[in-house]
């Protein structure tokens, strides 16, 4: 583990909002370096910016100060247009509302980013039918999301997060809207996901999940408070 | 983001609210069948009155008697109160210029006719053989009046399809005699039924030379020279000949006016085309507030679909792409309103011709091309504000709100 590479690197990173009159702070001087494959939870009450992280590291957020960089390239330069194109080859997001567009069946969503990644149909179409077959949705594919229970909805997320082979996988609250058994048949999902190698990180309320992370990283009024590498 | 996946994912976005996209494509249809309904009403118009023109013949010049006063006052006017009249002397003299093909003297007045113990009134027209080709006249039955010189007064006549029938019904009236005023007169043709021009019917006239006319009426002057032009390019010669000769025989004074059918065309021709881009003007404006409605509903659309324009660039779409996507919808739905509406205005107009088959009622090819350019203009204009609304919408924030 240790000699594997360093993919992201966060120094001294701030990040404040203007609400209303008053300012948020919703990160301070947050340095953090993750390796390739690991397998991180973050957690802290709410407010304490670990959303806020996790959209920076998924480069939906911009710093106001400090430098991210992502296999060594700093990425706070790049415009949006770039930004855009990293998320969609390097990064896969996990909601805890799925977010899944609902006129669109499971195999059409799983197809979505490789469509807007400009992937030709025959190779789209190729990979989505491996996808629904790993995740176990092959009699579900041309169901609309309505008609799919929680579990089916998230693994359709996760099959669409993943499609794009991206090596950084960001879940944010990836059970809070399922029951314990379903939520627990997800969490083994992205977890072996990441024993194939895949960045994990996930933020959580939810101590049972975030105790399961190798390295669980605290976090209070948006700094890291703690930080706890646990030997698999 | 291929354009073709695009388009798809657009199409199925449309798709996927069926009322919204009926409703905005119905808008934009009824804006488009109107321009080109009410341009098709506009140039059928012109046609209709155009071709009115045309069928009393072509390539004519017109002389009436009396100078025709649109040129402010003139001193002859005070010195020659009544014009001289028009002579059938004068029509022979006229097909001696050499622009000129044929002449018909007119002459009309109305007058009885009897045979068979019925009588009616008619209106008698006194003229020559060339009067048929000038006119552009076809015979349901005999032939036209015999070629002869003008001062000739033969015994014969044509008559029109409705004085035919009230007088000889369905027997055939060909080499019977009839007596018109005082005169008796041998049947030698009868007109076509429904025949036309400045509308007139053909139908009730009564045609005979113009020499029997005159000496019926007992006068010397014609009603009208019909004079037809070798060519359309000489009309304009043929104009100046006749007024220079007929001022030589009048002793040196203007007292006749000529017209051509093509400066009485034109103008009505004129008038008319403008009429009708001024009616697609205005149906123009119902085009404009349909692609405001469709700014309107694109608008609603962006704020509904917030969340998925949050997902899209979290899956990696640009600010490009999300704008394309709204852009192309709204395309596509003007672009589905303007060509259902070109159908609605083709069928609006092919039952306008069904009701009044006289009515040339066809949509210009203009005005269809204008009613799809202004649909898709307009969809494309009105696009751009709910397409860069969505575009600028912050990821995070349109992801997390509910």
């Amino acid at each position: 583990m240790n000699q594997a590479k360093v993919l992201i690197e966060l120094k001294d990173i701030n990040r404040t909002f203007q609400l209303g009159d008053s300012e948020v702070h919703a990160l301070r001087d947050v340095n953090l370096s993750i390796k390739q494959g690991e397998y991180i939870s973050v957690m802290g009450p709410s407010g304490s910016g670990k959303s806020t992280l996790l959209n920076l590291l998924g480069l939906l957020d911009q710093p106001n100060s400090g430098t991210y960089l992502l296999d060594g390239k700093d990425i706070t330069t790049l415009n949006q247009d770039a930004q855009a194109k990293l998320r969609s080859e390097r990064i896969g997001f996990i909601f805890q509302s799925f977010h899944l567009v609902p006129r669109l069946s499971a195999a059409a969503n799983i197809e979505l980013p490789l469509m807007l990644a400009g992937v030709n149909s025959a190779e789209r179409s190729a990979r989505v039918t491996e996808a629904i077959a790993n995740y176990g949705l092959s009699d579900r594919a041309s169901h609309k999301p309505n008609e799919l229970s929680g579990g089916q909805r998230q693994r359709v997320a996760i099959a669409r997060a993943t499609v794009t082979q991206p090596s950084l996988l960001l879940a944010d609250e990836p059970t809070g809207n399922l029951d314990r058994v379903t939520g627990e048949e997800v969490v083994n999902l992205l977890e072996t996901l990441n024993k194939q190698g895949v960045t994990l990180i996930v933020v959580t309320h939810d101590h049972a999940l975030g105790d399961r992370a190798n390295r669980q990283i605290k976090m209070v009024d948006g700094a890291i408070v703690g930080d706890i590498s646990i030997e698999a | 983001m291929k354009f073709f996946d695009a388009v798809v994912f657009s199409i199925v976005a449309i798709i996927g609210t069926p009322l919204r996209t009926a409703l905005l494509i119905i808008a934009m249809s009824i804006g488009v069948a109107a321009v080109v309904l009410l341009t098709a009403l506009g140039d059928g118009a012109r046609r209709y009155v155009v071709n009115e023109f045309s069928s009393i013949g072509t390539n004519l010049v017109i002389v009436f008697p009396g100078r025709s006063e649109t040129g402010g006052f003139n001193p002859a006017n005070l010195v020659t109160s009544t014009p001289r009249d028009l002579t059938v002397e004068d029509a022979a003299a006229l097909l001696r210029l050499p622009s000129v093909k044929r002449i018909s003297p007119i002459l009309v007045g109305t007058t009885e006719i009897n045979a068979a113990g019925k009588l009616r009134e008619a209106m008698l027209v006194g003229t020559n053989d060339d009067f048929f080709e000038v006119r552009r006249l076809n015979l349901s039955l005999g032939r036209p009046l015999s070629h002869s010189d003008l001062k000739h007064a033969s015994a014969e006549v044509v008559l029109g399809a409705a004085i035919r029938q009230d007088i000889f019904g369905t027997k055939n009236p060909l080499g019977k005699t009839v007596r018109v005023g005082d005169r008796k007169l041998r049947v030698v043709g009868v007109l076509e039924e429904g025949g036309r021009g400045m509308g007139m019917t053909t139908d009730e006239l009564v045609i005979l030379p113009v020499a029997t006319a005159q000496a019926m009426l007992n006068t010397n002057t014609l009603f009208r020279i019909l004079i037809e032009s070798k060519s359309r390019a000489e009309i304009q010669k043929v104009k100046e000949q006749v007024m220079k000769a007929i001022t030589i025989r009048h002793d040196g004074e203007e007292d006749v006016t000529v017209i051509t059918q093509d400066a009485v065309l034109e103008t009505f021709d004129k008038v008319l085309a403008v009429l009708t881009f001024g009616v697609a003007g205005i149906a123009a404006i119902s085009l404009a507030v349909a692609g405001i409605l469709i700014m309107n509903v694109m608008l609603v659309s962006v704020t509904q679909r917030t969340a998925e324009v949050g997902l899209l660039k979290a899956l990696g779409a640009t600010a490009s792409v999300v704008k394309h996507l709204f852009m192309i919808e709204a395309l596509l739905l003007s672009l589905t309103g303007a060509v259902l509406g070109v159908g609605f205005g083709y069928l609006g107009a092919m039952l306008l011709r069904y009701f009044y088959p006289t009515f040339p009622a066809y949509p210009p090819i203009w005005a269809m091309l204008a009613g799809l350019a202004t649909a898709l203009i307009s969809g494309l204009v009105f696009g751009v504000m709910p397409a860069q609304k969505a575009a600028k919408l912050n990821a995070i924030e349109a992801l997390t709100k509910r």
